[in-house]
């Protein structure tokens, strides 16, 4: 009966939660089994960075969990989620997939939802004082090592790194982001945006080194100094690696996937050369007709929720005509700033200041980013809330191909 | 339905708003302001609200 089919939904976090609800919605009544690697019910990450690595009310890594756990809807409430068993490997032809464990269960619907892991540095020196930011473990094993007065390098100017920086600097730590490429969050921001930020994070004490990667980390068994390539070392009691990350795909090897940059698939979010697998959140490479017609990974966290509902449709074979054209949104909150993205801002090649001035973050600027005269992204660096349905809808307007 | 904001951890982020205009408003000091029985018709939108809080503070109780 195809009600009856069984929903195997690999990995179990925001878009793996998402897909059951979106199942569930849609009417789907069989069985659905969530694997998880994780030993917690889904639980939100943006915190990790901020407040759950500001403050120290969470003792465990099962009280920060429960903290951070996602609002699951009623209707998921039969939904199997197999915790801290991770899938080892698939086999799509069969439709079965192998657990850790090395027990094997078959499945009639797949939904890829493994996500992401931090991409490590492969540079010298000790393990030991070296931290990322992804799961609750981890951020309670860097609140852990925070001894009053502790010295932090941060590697990595993204968001995650300047986040992180900002939190430790608001602890009163000493803090030194290292970024080779330039000024911290270019990639998305833009030169001046970024520059502009990096002097509101400096002048909050953050010290950066722009223009120089890692050559090695120093100390006897634990990291006590970062060597960068200018031959400078650093002294850090604590080592935040925020270098990206790394796409969760190794399961699906073998089966003739794309796999070179996440999990190829199509507008409709099925996996390219399947009929009964769909990818969702991070590691979807899917075309947005907003932008182009050039699959790429979006690691916003609006992406979990919007990929869950279409790829739910497409997997329960929901007619939809629609093109599947998300604007991808996400914020972060950097001391006193607090800036929202929606769109792709990343692929512009112009950006036009729309209000404020690059002088005075903190009053509010908003830009626009643009490639070839078409409205790509904004950025709003502490606009008001209620002007953010009006930005997000002039976005609408005049990027959705006619 | 009935609806609850927990205030302590809402940041006024004003995503709700976006996607349940008639149920959340962000008033002129940045403030989050809702109506906490709204109408059984903007069940999916609120849904949708309290999938999108960037800080998960969005409660549904019936």
């Amino acid at each position: 009966m195809t009600s009856q089919r069984h929903v195997a939904v690999v990995g179990g976090s925001l878009a793996g939660l998402r897909s059951a609800e979106q199942l569930r919605a849609l009417g789907h009544i069989g069985p659905i089994t969530v694997f998880s690697a994780e030993a917690h019910l889904p639980y939100n990450r943006p915190p990790l960075s901020k407040e759950a690595l500001r403050e120290s009310d969470s003792a465990t890594a099962e009280e920060l969990a429960a903290r951070l756990a996602f609002r699951r809807r009623s209707s998921v409430s039969n939904v199997d989620f197999r915790l801290g068993e991770p899938v080892a490997s698939a086999d799509l032809r069969n439709r079965r997939l192998t657990v850790k464990s090395g027990a094997a269960i078959e499945y009639d619907l797949l939904v890829v939802a493994t996500g992401l892991r931090p991409r490590r540095l492969a540079v010298p020196g000790p393990e030991r004082g070296r931290h990322v930011l992804r799961t609750v473990a981890d951020c309670l094993g860097l609140r852990t090592a925070l001894r009053p007065g502790a010295r932090a390098v941060v590697v990595g100017g993204g968001f995650i790194g300047c986040e992180a920086a900002a939190t430790l600097r608001s602890l009163g730590h000493d803090v030194t982001v290292v970024e080779p490429a330039g000024p911290p969050m270019q990639r998305v921001l833009g030169t001046d945006m970024a520059a502009a930020v990096q002097g509101h994070l400096a002048a909050a004490g953050i010290d950066f080194v722009i223009g120089t990667g890692v050559e090695c980390f120093t100390g006897d068994g634990v990291v006590t100094g970062v060597t960068l390539g200018t031959g400078e070392t650093l002294a850090a009691d604590v080592v935040v690696e925020a270098i990206g990350s790394v796409c969760n795909t190794e399961w699906l090897g073998g089966q003739g996937l794309d796999l070179s940059d996440g999990v190829l698939t199509d507008n409709r979010l099925a996996v390219a050369g399947t009929t009964d697998v769909v990818a969702v959140g991070d590691v979807a490479r899917f075309p947005n007709p907003l932008f182009d017609d050039v699959p790429r990974r979006v690691e916003h966290w609006s992406i979990p929720t919007d990929t869950a509902k279409r790829a739910a449709a497409t997997l329960l074979g929901t007619p939809d005509d629609t093109p599947f054209a998300p604007i991808p949104a996400f914020w972060s909150n950097q001391f006193d700033l607090r800036l929202q993205s929606y769109g792709s801002p990343a692929l512009a090649d112009e950006i036009q200041l729309e209000e404020g001035t690059l002088d005075d973050l903190t009053g509010g600027v908003i830009a626009t980013y643009h490639r070839g005269q078409r409205h790509v992204g904004t950025v709003a660096v502490n606009a008001l809330p209620a002007h953010h349905r009006e930005l997000r809808e002039a976005f609408t307007a005049t990027a959705v191909p006619a | 339905m009935r609806i609850t904001v927990d205030l302590a951890k809402c940041q006024d982020h004003g995503q709700c708003a976006i996607a349940a205009p008639l149920v959340f408003t962000m008033n002129d000091d940045g403030k989050l302001e809702y109506i906490g029985n709204p109408d059984d018709s903007e069940r999916d939108n609120v849904e949708e609200a309290a999938d999108v809080c960037p800080a998960q503070a969005i409660f549904i109780e019936v």
